[in-house]
């Protein structure tokens, strides 16, 4: 399974993002930069987190409307996996390619800690080796992460079960909408969550709990 | 040259935590009579041409696409 990882100005985890793709997979992911127009034949898309045009605007809004990004939801029309962590969640909403958007934390406050996550929904290419209702840690570290939809559009996210993580046992961290923490397409192939699973991916991070969402994606054994 | 204002602001029922903040110290500084607070952005744009119903088309399209996020967000466009 090959992967590629998009770069863009300010972005800051590309390089945490790429260690856990390199070592999960055995081969380093390919780059694609900000104005490139073509990705390569990959299974997997990663969008890591950051800052990307340091945020101006609103989070994710200028990078959601690059030439890459174009490149990106064509390749999530055909199916291919595309997953954002953090500052890639807040892009692939903006890019209309989930639905939704991200708010500032109701504390007002930048968060970095570490968080529990429930699998709801343990029926995805990423969640496929977790199982429904698992518990998992996952470290956050955002400002924009209060997830908010209208209430048909909640409806029907809920419905679908297109809820992947939940914030669990009151550790929100962002006043996010029903404590959710990430989400799926309603095609099932693009995944957008605030807390960074490629941080927890091995002993040296104090934990691997991260490490099966990348093995489920890439159909590595564990 | 065309100048414009845009306003964009949240929408009703979105909470605005930052709205709240400043709700809050507004009180702080002994203004008892200040109800609810919601915090906005404004865009003062310039543009080439003369033709102001293109003008008002080319904004609201520049809204739609860039400048608000409607999931969250209202505009308003005035040529000023």
């Amino acid at each position: 399974m090959k992967s590629a990882v998009v770069l863009l100005p300010g972005l800051n985890r590309d390089r945490d993002m790429i260690a856990a793709l390199t070592k999960i997979s055995g081969k380093a992911p390919a780059t694609v930069w900000q104005t490139d127009t073509e990705i390569p034949d990959v299974d997997l898309i990663a969008i890591p987190g950051g800052f990307s045009f340091g945020d101006y605007l609103r989070c994710g809004a200028i990078a959601a409307r690059t030439p890459v990004m174009r490149a990106v939801a064509e390749k999530a029309a055909k199916g291919v996996m595309v997953i954002g962590v953090c500052n890639g969640f807040q892009i692939l909403v903006e890019a209309g390619l989930l639905p939704g958007a991200l708010m500032r934390n109701a504390s007002l406050k930048f968060v970095c800690r570490q968080v529990k996550l429930e699998i709801t929904n343990a029926n995805t290419m990423f969640t496929r080796r977790y199982q429904p209702g698992q518990i998992i840690r996952s470290p956050v570290a955002h400002h924009d992460g209060n997830y908010f939809a209208d209430a048909e559009t909640l409806a029907r996210i809920e419905g679908e079960g297109q809820v992947v993580f939940r914030y669990a046992q009151g550790t929100n961290p962002n006043g996010s909408i029903n404590d959710i923490a990430g989400i799926i397409s309603d095609k099932g192939n693009v995944l957008g969550l605030m807390p960074h699973p490629e941080n927890l991916i091995e002993a040296a991070h104090g934990g691997s709990d991260g490490r099966a969402l990348f093995e489920g994606a890439l159909g590595i054994a564990a | 040259m065309i100048k414009a204002r845009i306003t964009v602001t949240l929408k009703n029922g979105v909470l605005d935590p930052q709205g709240k903040a400043i709700e809050h110290a507004l009180s702080g500084l002994g203004f008892d009579d200040v109800g609810a607070v919601r915090q906005g952005k404004v865009f003062d744009v310039e543009l080439a041409g003369t033709d102001k119903a293109k003008a008002e088309t080319d904004l609201k399209a520049m809204c739609d696409k860039l400048l608000a996020n409607t999931v969250i967000e209202n505009y308003s466009v005035t040529l000023t």
